[in-house]
């Protein structure tokens, strides 16, 4: 009894913490302008009142474990349910009172002086308007309302419960995507007078928000009552509908990936771009960092010399000597940034891990620092980059959009794709493979290491040259500011998100790191806040990576004792070096 | 067999030193040849490489007192920790609030040492909450996790905490209060100097002499250096590591809030969210040119940097007729990392670290 | 059975993508009573330039509720940010097109960005005003510029001829340093001054650079310094033109040379924050003094709670009332109160303004030959209403007393 109610009581505690955070950061404010459901909940507050939920649902959920069966329906008594729901929300009323607490606080000294974002909206708005200690106390009775409703879903049974969780799940996902919604929608060809009976400028409709929650709870329930019988079903089919089944399968997915950009629109199209541009560098590094296990946080260079050369080799603009077409200039390209790839790799092969992180981190920035300069002003336009780079021709279909640019970018991903999955196999791969293991015993063994490590770098680095040009492409102007360490990071952080050396990891990766935080760009100048937020969860959560490859896995860990044998093995050549001269 | 093997090897490293080696030729050629070049044009007095020489110390020891922190907490747990510009941001951050509002009092002009001294604790104390949460909510869940993935959690974090603090100060520019007793020039044999650069290197020095006491001399220390060696032996001998570990993290935060502090002084302006960026980035160079893991290595590798992006746009590059120098002072002195990790792999004084451990 | 499902899927799929290829775009914007009229913009709201954004945003707000409504439709301001880049500026052009709703749109206030979105805008239909874009390629034809795109910041052929201008003739300058920063406004605008300041007879001794992030400017005012310049034009923003000024007083050889910024750093903390070495030195910028100035930063803090940090909210407005006053000729009422909005005739209504009286001055938006023998499109601030600026010791003290008066106008 005393321990459940300390439970309580210290997630309350915390997620208290959570809701004075986003408060006093600004958060609840910014977003009250823009509604999950219009008229009915701001995501400034939704966000604030899913947290409580959250903290209630825990509560009962770390309490109800020894008390309640949730999924045997009959078996919980009353007693039981009570001391979850009364638990519950007294977390709730917890994480309120340290907003009823700012409230109280900032009444009587003046915090916006210091904290910028305490401003009187956001008093106002956490007290509902009310004066303050009216405010505070409905504060305090909404979060133990709150925080027992919470509390209350996980008493349910599971078959009731999870439908219900995964329609508020889904009503926040798609409120916070409702600007998309209706731009898509408005695109595919509905009707606004249709239209906005669904989504409104400022938010879903509550029409709009009933659908979307009524269908997430017929997906979940068709989903609980057919999919098992369904799979079982196919499993007893014949061997030749069976293989009917899986070419369906395939072409419907063909189907789908060609279709994509007409489904979803123009915004998520130009992100799908972005993303695949992204693919394409989670490939290539994957083959730098992933295969031959060379730590790589200067991949934006590469990207820049695919960008700078298609720019310099097409655009109309008079920096560029001469004009050739896309894809006349793409091998030139190519090789380009392969002699990169290896300029960058030649000075780098002895050193290793972290040493290697801070050079290569350098040669990025350098790249940036070259295309900025006055000095390479001539050639590489300097600070006003180089413009009117057109857009690609095939024969006289001009592929302009991002709608159109999407099939130029999924062309090359699977291109890097394929060259991927063939590496993998081949005697290249499993010679990267032995020297990311052990590079002295794959020395031995009669792998030419710094054939191969160079190897990897012009290969990393010609795959990254695609997304260069694609990019190049896309922006018809590019600037060196665009290649700056943000994309190295995000580039490494996908592959490991993803799960390092796995290639589907890399399209998860991607889609999670840049697709969603495109696709909030509302979020803006939060939405750097959310990424770290995520990195970070992300890796406590799952440190080996979404679509874990399993070996690879394994293999990190014994990297750590390889560098610091590495390093004793420098300090005793350097020892030796001196007497043999 | 085992011989031809051995040769092939051979012959590889041999082609590659001689590369190596032509490289190194090639660069001090470069650079000897713009040195001598801007010597001869007789554009520049003596006396102004001497300031800029100063210059670069002073803003060196900055680099370094933040260097230390990057290389305490790798020499322990073997990891980047990339968001440590963000804990300097923290303390300097901070604390200019305070200093606004002591000026503001009336305070700050009648007791300015006071006041100097309640501005290092500030800083120092909110840059050490801000490292010690960091590594109990991120870095600790992930103390035997593969290498990388501390070091995307680190990169996370330093996002997190400059939007967290744009989201509780703002994203507009502070300001230090000026200490006028340090705005003068020491007149020494013919020489301009300017006091608040000598306060500056002296400053730093104070707390890396601190420091390497605290390493060297005291049972902390040595519990310290135990760790660093092998945290499991270490916490068979009755060490408790995760104490070790925070108070490592500790000792960094207080020098990088000491460091917020004394660029206040030196360089008022510019307090924002981003400031730890920059500093961050070239902190994290320092520490590895010094050899990382090294103490004495950081100190010296943020002198040696903070030197040679003063001194050579002007020196070496404007001899080669390159127009707008000092934009490629940050190419330089990445430049020159690569050099020094060619010659030597493991950093200037990243010698000392290995025997120890051997 | 499974192949029907397959046929009729996939043939649905297609016409699905038959119709959005019929889509096209929608020349008339409809909106019915009841509904906003819906303006966007495209500014920075994160980053480092997400003050310019915010100020921008501020400003706008104090027009729309100054407004109050526009043909009896509520006026209705949404945004995406751009990020101050090229990736941003185009991302955000393709979701604001995608938004049918949109009218006009105020935006970038990095020319960057401009740059990357201009296409996507000008095939789209719908008319933009930058308050804050200065290159020159933006209007000129030749170069950057289509149809749609107008602006009522000054272009840099102005504030570049002007600060050069002034340099020679009333500071009796003969010889000048630039420093940039390596951002295209500050490069494109020390260009500017460095190839005016040689045409009037005056010679540039360096051009140097900063990066970002740089906090110790002794290195480059050292080169700088060697020359002793009578001027040093350096066009950057907070906070590495603070430290340009407050370092400068060490460096010997800088004793006599005048310090000249631009409206990078014309804002209300630069000249508290750089110090007492700000003294004197001397800004070029828009001029934005006057009684609708006075009344326009009353409203703003009103509204937003803090002084607008600089110049940059004020074209903005000026560019929203150029916007709303174009779609208040071209809007056609029907009896229910429904407004129907030619895109096209928007444009046509916005480069017809004429003597615009706003803010920042009397605005036109027509042609322009700016450079003999070039038309430029689009330009709506003359350059009359830049002037010179010099920072007293009242504005140290305090930013409260920002803006100083104006000095010098051409």
């Amino acid at each position: 009894m005393f321990n459940n109610v300390r439970l309580a009581l210290k997630l309350g505690f915390y997620g208290g913490i959570i809701a004075l955070f986003i408060s006093v950061i600004g958060m609840v404010e910014t977003f009250d302008q823009r509604n999950i459901i219009n008229g009915v909940v701001s995501i400034g507050l939704g966000v604030l009142l899913i947290n409580v939920l959250v903290i209630g649902y825990q509560t009962a959920a770390r309490i109800g474990k020894g008390l309640v069966q949730p999924g045997e329906n009959g078996k919980q008594t009353a007693r039981a349910r009570a001391i979850v729901i009364g638990n519950g929300s007294l977390a709730g009323a917890v994480v309120s009172s340290w907003l009823a607490l700012l409230v109280l606080v900032e009444s009587q000294i003046n915090l916006r002086s210091v904290l910028i974002n305490v401003s009187p909206e956001l008093i106002s708005l956490l007290t509902f308007g009310l004066e303050t200690g009216a405010g505070a106390l409905l504060l305090l009775f909404l979060g133990t309302l709150f925080g027992g409703l919470g509390a209350f879903t996980f008493s349910l049974p599971s078959r009731v419960r999870r439908p219900l969780v995964a329609g508020l799940m889904w009503l926040a996902f798609w409120g916070l995507l409702s600007g998309v919604i209706r731009t898509t929608l408005s695109e595919i060809g509905i009707p606004s007078v249709v239209a906005k009976l669904f989504v409104k400028i400022e938010g879903l409709t509550p029409l709009g928000a009933v659908i979307i929650f009524l269908l997430a709870i017929a997906i979940n329930l068709g989903n609980q009552r057919w999919r098992e019988p369904l799979i079982e079903r196919i499993t007893l089919l014949p061997p030749t509908r069976q293989r009917y089944f899986r070419f369906g399968t395939w072409a419907l997915g063909i189907i789908l990936l060609l279709a994509l950009p007409w489904i979803v629109g123009r915004v998520t199209s130009d992100t799908l771009v972005l993303v695949g541009i992204y693919i394409l560098m989670g490939f290539g590094l994957n083959i730098v960092v992933g295969k031959a296990g060379l730590l790589d946080l200067g991949y934006v260079a590469f990207f820049a010399v695919g960008a700078y050369s298609t720019a310099i080799l097409t655009s109309a603009d008079e920096i560029s000597a001469i004009q050739i077409s896309f894809w006349a200039a793409l091998p030139i390209i190519v090789i380009i940034t392969g002699i990169a790839g290896l300029l960058v790799g030649a000075p780098v092969l002895r050193m290793r891990g972290d040493y290697l992180a801070i050079v290569t981190l350098g040669f990025g920035e350098i790249a940036r620092f070259i295309a900025l300069s006055d000095w390479f002003k001539p050639w590489l336009g300097g600070a006003q980059g180089v413009i009117n780079i057109p857009s690609v021709a095939l024969g006289n279909f001009l592929i302009v959009g991002p709608q159109k640019l999407y099939y130029l970018i999924l062309a090359f991903a699977l291109f890097a794709l394929f060259i991927s999955r063939r590496l993998d196999k081949s005697r290249v791969g499993r010679a990267w493979e032995a020297m990311r293991e052990d590079e002295d015993v794959a020395e031995t063994m009669g792998v030419n290491t710094i054939y191969y490590k160079l190897l990897a770098f012009a290969m990393g680095a010609m795959i990254a040259s695609l997304g260069g040009a694609v990019f190049a492409v896309k922006l018809s102007a590019i600037f060196p500011h665009s290649f700056n360490v943000e994309v190295s990071i995000t580039a490494l952080s996908l592959l490991i998100i993803g799960g390092i050396g796995s290639l589907p990891g890399v399209v998860v990766g991607a889609f999670a790191l840049v697709g969603i935080p495109e696709l909030l760009r509302e979020f803006s100048e939060y939405r750097l806040l959310l990424y770290g937020a995520v990195l970070i969860i992300m890796m406590i959560v799952r440190p080996e990576g979404l679509v874990p490859s399993t070996r690879r896995a394994r293999e990190l860990h014994e990297d750590e004792a390889a560098q610091d044998d590495w390093l004793k093995s420098e300090t005793e050549r350097n020892i030796i070096t001196p007497a043999e001269l | 067999m085992k011989n031809t093997l051995r040769q092939r090897i051979g012959e590889q490293f041999s082609l590659i030193t001689l590369l190596l080696w032509a490289l190194r030729v090639g660069v001090f050629i470069v650079v000897l040849w713009g040195s001598i070049n801007t010597l001869a044009s007789g554009r520049y007095e003596a006396s102004t490489w001497i300031n800029l020489v100063i210059a670069g110390l002073a803003q060196g020891s900055i680099y370094a007192l933040i260097a230390l922190g990057y290389s305490l907490v790798y020499g322990i747990l073997r990891f980047i920790n990339f968001a440590h510009g963000e804990v300097f941001m923290a303390g300097a951050f901070t604390s200019v609030f305070v200093a606004e509002a002591l000026e503001r009092s009336g305070f700050f002009p009648k007791y300015p040492i006071l006041t100097f001294a309640i501005l290092l604790i500030v800083s120092m104390t909110s840059s050490t909450v801000v490292a010690v949460l960091l590594e109990r909510i991120a870095y600790r869940p992930l103390r035997n996790a593969p290498r990388l993935v501390p070091l995307i959690t680190a990169i996370g974090a330093s996002f997190f905490l400059q939007y967290t603090f744009r989201g509780l100060y703002g994203s507009g520019f502070h300001t230090y209060p000026e200490f006028g007793q340090l705005w003068g020039v020491w007149n020494i044999a013919g020489m301009d100097i300017q006091i608040v650069q000598v306060f500056v290197f002296l400053a730093s020095l104070l707390m890396m002499a601190g420091l390497y006491l605290i390493v060297e001399r005291t049972k902390t220390g040595k519990a310290m250096r135990a760790v660093s060696e092998d945290k499991e032996i270490a916490a068979l001998m009755g060490i408790d590591v995760n104490r070790v570990i925070v108070i490592t993290f500790v000792i960094g935060g207080m020098l990088a809030g000491s460091a917020g502090v004394i660029r206040g002084m030196y360089q008022p302006q510019g307090i924002w969210f981003f400031m730890g960026f920059h500093p961050g980035l070239k902190a994290f160079t320092a520490a590895v040119l010094g050899g990382i893991g090294n103490i004495p290595g950081a100190m010296l590798g943020g002198l040696f940097l903070g030197v040679f992006e003063t001194v050579g746009p002007t020196l070496i590059l404007q001899g080669l007729g390159i127009p707008a120098a000092n934009q490629l002072k940050d190419a330089i002195a990445i430049i020159m990392l690569v050099l020094v990790l060619i010659f030597r792999p493991q950093g200037i004084l990243g010698e000392k670290l290995a025997e120890e451990k051997a | 059975m499974f192949k029907r499902t397959l046929l009729v899927l996939s043939l649905v799929l297609l016409a699905g993508m038959a119709i959005a290829a019929c889509g096209g775009g929608n020349d008339v914007v409809v909106i019915e009573p009841g509904e906003p009229i819906h303006i966007g913009y495209m500014l920075p709201t994160s980053g480092g330039a997400s003050v310019y954004g915010e100020s921008a945003i501020g400003a706008m707000n104090v027009l729309i509720s100054q407004r109050g409504q526009l043909l009896g439709h509520d006026i209705l301001l949404t945004g995406e940010d751009t990020e101050c880049s090229a990736e941003g500026g185009e991302t955000a052009a393709q979701r604001t097109v995608a938004d049918p709703t949109i009218v006009g749109v105020i935006g970038t206030t990095c020319s960057s960005a401009m740059t990357a979105a201009m296409t996507t805008m000008s095939e789209s239909g719908l008319t933009v005003i930058s308050p804050s874009n200065t290159s020159p390629a933006l209007t000129n034809p030749d170069e950057t510029w289509q149809p749609g795109y107008f602006r009522t910041a000054h272009n840099d052929l102005f504030q570049g001829a002007i600060a050069a201008q002034y340099a020679i003739e009333e500071l009796g300058a003969s010889t000048a340093a630039a420093i940039h920063d390596g951002d295209p406004y500050t490069e494109g605008l020390a260009t500017a001054f460095t190839d005016n300041f040689t045409k009037l007879g005056g010679t540039v001794t360096t051009t140097e650079a900063v990066n970002k992030g740089d906090t110790d400017m002794r290195s480059v005012l050292t080169t700088v310094a060697a020359d002793s310049p009578d001027v040093l034009f350096f066009p950057i923003f907070q906070p590495e033109a603070d430290f340009i000024v407050a370092q400068s007083v060490e460096i010997p050889g800088l004793e006599n040379t005048i310090l000249f910024s631009a409206d990078g750093s014309f804002v209300a903390p630069f000249a508290p924050s750089a110090g007492q070495a700000a003294l004197g030195m001397y800004f070029s910028g828009p001029y934005v003094t006057g009684d609708k100035e006075d009344t326009f930063q009353a409203d703003y803090l009103a509204a937003n709670g803090t002084v607008p940090p600089g110049p940059f909210g004020e074209h903005a407005a000026d560019g929203l009332g150029i916007l709303l006053n174009a779609i208040e000729a071209v809007a056609e009422v029907d009896d229910d109160g429904t407004l129907r909005i030619n895109r096209e005739e928007l444009r046509e209504a916005v480069e017809a303004t004429t003597d615009y009286d706003g803010i920042t001055g009397l605005l036109s938006c027509g042609p322009k030959e700016l450079v003999p023998g070039v038309t430029f499109r689009g330009d709506c601030a003359t350059g009359e209403a830049l002037g010179v600026f010099q920072a007293n010791q009242a504005w140290i003290d305090s930013e409260d007393a920002y803006p100083p008066d104006v000095l010098w106008t051409p």
